[in-house]
């Protein structure tokens, strides 16, 4: 029973990536979308959080990152960028889709 | 794979509803079948065709009604939350003693129940909030 995750806040506004992070287990993933997307760039303080996850695998939003003006180059090394095409596919791998809204 | 979605916020003033159409489109793209899309709080917003927003921007509204259009979706408003909101279709409006509606004829003005059952019936239900 893996999840997905989604967090759509930044880090530096609320906690919901913090709960998520938490209360995800190995196996599952946690795509960050919309203003979300700034937990996955590097240099912040999201980056020790991010590589610590045991077997939780990160995705960030790659259009939420455009819309931004943030660098794909400044990634957190680990966090793949996705289409929603690709949100699409996680939403059918994984038997759930957890929203942190 | 049989989706449900579900949107909280209202258009323009969060991304949710955006995000929500975008993931939607690229599921039907995907050969995927949409079960319904509901539209629960300020969520029923994206369902005035009164809206009109700048010609240079997109219409939120249209956008969902020409998709459910074009895929046959079955997009439900939350009767509760459209009625704090000013959201009317002709039995609302009968029911209420109200001079006009405001719904667009793709939408549908529906119980909770309809979230539940879509929740049910789909094998996964995607929630778009703030």
């Amino acid at each position: 029973m893996s999840e997905l995750h989604t967090v759509n806040k930044s880090p530096y506004e609320k906690s919901s990536f913090d709960s998520c992070v938490g209360y995800a287990v190995a196996g599952s993933a946690i795509l960050l979308m919309e203003d979300g997307v700034y937990a996955a760039m590097q240099g912040g303080a999201t980056e020790a959080k991010v590589k610590s996850a045991q077997g939780v695998k990160f995705y960030a939003l790659g259009p939420d990152m455009k819309a931004r003006g943030l660098s794909e180059d400044r990634v957190i090394e680990g966090v793949e960028i996705v289409d929603y095409a690709k949100f699409v596919d996680l939403a059918e791998e994984h038997s759930k889709v957890v929203s942190w809204v | 794979m049989k989706f449900s979605i579900q949107i909280n916020e209202g258009p323009y003033q969060h991304q949710a509803s955006d995000s929500a159409y975008m993931f939607a489109k690229a599921a039907l793209e995907k050969g995927h079948e949409i079960f319904r899309v509901f539209f629960y709080h300020d969520g029923v917003g994206n369902s005035t065709r009164l809206t009109t927003p700048p010609q240079d921007d997109r219409n939120i509204v249209n956008r969902w009604a020409e998709l459910g259009e074009q895929h046959n979706l079955d997009m439900v408003v939350c009767v509760a939350a459209a009625q704090r909101r000013g959201i009317v279709d002709d039995g609302e409006a009968e029911r209420n003693g109200k001079d006009a509606t405001n719904i667009d004829p793709r939408f549908r003005i529906s119980g909770l129940g309809q979230l539940i059952e879509a929740a049910v019936q789909s094998d996964r239900l995607v929630v778009f909030g703030d």
